[in-house]
């Protein structure tokens, strides 16, 4: 979209100050998507806001509970939404049409941030960039069926698909389509090589054709083959992509094919935010308060600008605010590369006195976050920067429910137990691992999940209601293979009733 | 983008919050809350929330990393409860919440959809819909009939202002086409129905202020709701202990006076202004009664039986008695309603034990399809 339309949304003096913020922001080498700032009213910007950044999605009632918490928390003066950004492109950002100029200033400021990320870290890559477009395609293809369906069908189907969402592969880098299904290496070897026959043992070569005729060998491959049908496992290998591996497999109906691979590509368009959500909200901060510290604040603004500022950045107790932690490990890094604080000597240097003192002044801070935010995730930024400094700086701490005093409670502040333990939570971007196993369970076309149990039990109540929205789209019984309380479970299914049984 | 399409989803949202449709979904619904402040009160905003199941994990083996101050062995306090707050006790002490369930238009609605006057009949030259001109709202262009001056002419004096060409010495503004605002309306059709709810009260002695109270709260509710729901209904109020009169709806809502119970008193008189102001043919009749049900005599209570059966019930859509539940009264007249009219349609009779009883007494009374 063209600059000059841009402005023509904006009022003149919001203009002036898009100009400006934009000219800070390049001038210190972000880079981003041409950004399209609309001025809402609160009501709309809730409604923007529900809708999670898009004019138009298909109807359904959550975006309705969204509006109305959003709206009250709005009414009483609980919270308010400062800024909201599409990732598409050109990016779309609202801002709040009562705000002083100073928060306007300091959301372009952090909206530009969030769109040098949107643009450059690999994650979303694979994205749609007009996704904008696509979303109004989907509201129109659910608006249809639900014209020829009935709402009724359509939303229980919406509600079952979306209890689902989270089972796709949260670590593929790039969303498939359904025919780019790639065959494994193994099997499409084996394939290839085809079947060998080797016949009955015989060392007299002229005997061969009595000992092994014709029609035996053709039998022996027929028995052959039959039996690598038998074995050939259904899915191949382990798909975590449950979604997919539905839609290719589940007798869906058309529409219901339609409307679950609307909501399997909503879903991988909106995973990789989810899994930079600390990286990119620290990474729009610093710049917001790079850019208003070091160049767009006026004398008058700085109050305002601290109180909001620190709003943003506040921490409680039992929370981590992703603001706060991003922001603080972006600054580590760049003061850290800054310092010639890494390397082999650095890692080798127990000297207390001399890290603290480190400074090789390489200056290199800058470049280095610059690199940081196309490459990492949340996990491998954490992996890599968490630095035991860093955690007692930051004041860090593991905590965990307490039975006894049935509290929370600090548990300890150790640094590799709060590195472990902020992993393990991002592990699969806190989502449980569950992959399709067995397309053809026990031989009678049932569906096996399991679920790769890495210490936390699933929520067995919820655990069950999914599998009864699981079964009504595979339309036979199915069963999830988990844990609880450290023993083999299987749960199942049967389109009537749930068993749980233990197994070995 | 539409407000109306956010509308849809929403009102689809409260229908299943309030358990209209989709009953599935009722079980994850969540009475979530924010605490807010209302000057010096901290108050509780409902939000209701619908959780869809997901396979996730169970929070408590979960903890987390935090962030801040505290030794190890530390309580975090009450936050990070992840909803699992349900049968503890608060520790915030001192804090009195109130809550703010439903403003009056979510109070008014959720009454409209439950509750509607039983049985309305088209009934009445009053059965009309009539469009209602409102004007609501300021336009650029319309009839110079309708050319609103004074925004107009605030109009043409920002311009001039603007453009420099106002002078104050000689405040001379002259309006450009530009600068004209007319006035716009909308029709609102209106169906009406002809109604009137009479409602008769105990004021005797043996109502303590207890009692009274709660027919007041009853009926007050009834009446609010009613008004607000049925434009053009009209309302009469009747006062009785040995004798009954007329009075308004201030008097009837504010008076206290004791003395013997003649029910039959009551509805002598209301069947005196049936008869008088309103033809069965025209009218929609709802004769509502509340006593503690202690009447003065059997040949009272055989009076008013037969005044029922013969006047009142035949001519109304409904006859609703409620009876407060009392310490001194028998409560006999209830027993000997439900006897003569157990089984007709077009009585509804209603104990009330105590307050937390009113709003079911009223569903009983105006509970759709009853």
């Amino acid at each position: 979209m063209a600059s000059a339309e841009t402005a023509r949304l904006l009022p003149p003096h919001l203009a002036d100050l898009r100009k400006e913020i934009e000219g800070y922001a390049r001038g210190y080498g972000l880079d981003f998507f041409e950004t399209v700032f609309e001025v809402v009213g609160f009501d709309e910007m809730n409604m923007v806001a529900a809708y999670g950044g898009f004019p138009n999605r298909y109807p359904h009632w959550r975006w309705g509970m969204d509006y109305e918490q959003l709206s009250k928390g709005y009414e009483y003066g609980l919270s308010k939404i400062y800024e909201l950004v599409i990732n598409n492109n050109p990016s779309y950002a609202y801002l709040l049409e009562a705000n002083m100029d100073v928060d306007q200033k300091l959301v372009m400021a952090h909206v530009f941030g969030h769109v040098d990320f949107f643009k450059n870290n690999f994650s979303f890559a694979h994205t749609n960039r007009k996704m904008i477009d696509e979303m109004a395609n989907h509201a129109t293809r659910v608006r249809r069926i639900i014209d020829r369906i009935g709402i009724e069908p359509v939303e229980t189907f919406i509600d079952r698909a979306l209890s689902l969402e989270n089972l796709i592969d949260q670590h593929r880098p790039h969303f498939r389509n359904i025919s780019e299904r790639e065959k494994s290496d193994e099997r499409a070897a084996e394939e290839k090589r085809g079947i060998e026959v080797r016949g009955l043992k015989n060392d007299r070569e002229y005997m061969n054709q009595f000992i092994n005729p014709q029609a035996f060998l053709d039998e022996q491959r027929k028995k052959l083959e039959g039996e690598r049908a038998k074995s050939k496992k259904f899915p191949e290998k382990p798909e975590r992509d449950v979604l997919l591996f539905l839609l290719e497999n589940a007798p869906l109906e058309q529409w219901e094919a339609d409307v679950l691979s609307v909501i399997r590509e909503e879903a991988y368009y909106f995973a990789p935010q989810g899994q930079t959500k600390i990286m990119n909200e620290g990474w729009a901060s610093y710049w917001h308060s790079k850019i208003m510290t070091e160049k767009a604040l006026r004398d008058s603004e700085i109050i305002d600008y601290a109180d909001h500022h620190s709003g943003t950045m506040a921490t409680r107790p039992g929370s981590l605010n992703p603001y706060k932690l991003g922001i603080e490990l972006w600054r580590h890094i760049e003061e850290r590369w800054n310092k010639g604080q890494f390397g082999k000597e650095w890692d080798e240097c127990d000297d207390f006195r001399a890290r603290r003192a480190w400074d090789k002044k390489l200056g290199a801070g800058r470049q280095k976050i610059f690199e940081v935010r196309k490459h990492c995730n949340d996990i491998t930024f954490i992996d890599e920067f968490l630095s035991p400094e860093f955690a007692i700086q930051q004041k860090l701490f593991v905590y965990n429910f307490n039975e006894k005093g049935a509290r929370w409670e600090i548990m300890t502040r150790e640094f590799q137990a709060v590195k472990n333990k902020l992993l393990q939570q991002l592990t699969n971007f806190g989502q449980p691992m569950i992959e399709v196993v067995d397309g053809n369970f026990d031989n009678r076309g049932e569906l096996l999940l399991a679920h790769r149990h890495d210490g936390v039990d699933l929520r067995p109540d919820y655990a069950q209601d999914t599998l009864a929205n699981l079964a009504a789209m595979w339309r036979r019984p199915v069963a999830l293979e988990t844990k609880g309380e450290g023993k083999k479970l299987l749960l199942r299914f049967d389109g009537k009733e749930h068993s749980e049984k233990k197994v070995e | 983008m539409s407000p109306l399409r956010i509308k849809q989803d929403h009102n689809r949202f409260r229908e299943i919050v309030r358990g209209k449709i989709k009953q599935n979904l009722r079980k994850y619904v969540q009475k979530g809350e924010m605490l807010g402040k209302k000057g010096k009160d901290v108050i509780t905003i409902p939000v209701p929330s619908i959780e869809i199941p997901h396979f996730q994990f169970g929070s408590r083996s979960r903890g987390g990393v935090g962030q801040g101050p505290g030794e190890p062995g530390d309580s975090l306090g009450q936050e990070e409860q992840q909803g699992e707050g349900a049968g503890k006790a608060g520790e915030g002490e001192g804090q009195h919440t109130l809550e703010v369930d439903l403003s009056l238009d979510e109070l008014a609605e959720i009454l409209g959809e439950e509750l509607a006057l039983p049985r309305i009949e088209n009934r009445g030259k009053k059965n009309l819909t009539t469009p209602k001109v409102k004007y609501s709202g300021v336009h650029t262009t319309g009839p110079e009939s309708l050319r609103h001056f004074k925004r107009t002419y605030k109009q043409a004096l920002k311009r001039s202002i603007a453009n420099g060409t106002y002078n104050p010495q000689s405040p001379l503004v002259v309006p450009t086409r530009e600068d004209k605002r007319y006035r716009t309306w909308r029709l609102d059709p209106q169906p009406q129905s002809a109604a009137v709810v009479i409602y008769m009260m105990d004021v005797s002695g043996s109502m303590g202020d207890e009692q009274k109270e709660i027919v007041r709260i009853e009926s007050f509710w009834i009446d609010t709701w009613l008004r607000a729901n049925y434009k053009g209904l009209e309302t009469r109020y009747i006062i009785h202990d040995a004798v009954a009169r007329e009075v308004d709806r201030e008097t009837f809502f504010h008076t206290r006076e004791s003395g013997g119970t003649m029910i039959s008193s009551a509805y002598k008189l209301c069947n005196e202004i049936m008869s008088a102001d309103y033809n069965v043919s025209s009218w929609n009749i709802y004769p509502f009664h509340f006593s503690d049900g202690d009447n003065w005599s059997a040949d009272d209570t055989h009076a008013c039986v037969k005044l029922l059966r013969e006047q009142i019930v035949p001519k109304a859509n409904q006859f609703a008695y409620g009876q407060v539940e009392s310490p001194y009264g028998s409560g006999q007249f209830i027993k000997d309603l439900r006897e003569a009219f157990g089984k007709t349609e077009t009585v509804a009779l209603s104990e009330i034990a105590n307050k937390d009883a009113i709003y079911q007494s009223i569903k009983d009374f105006l509970g759709k399809g009853v």
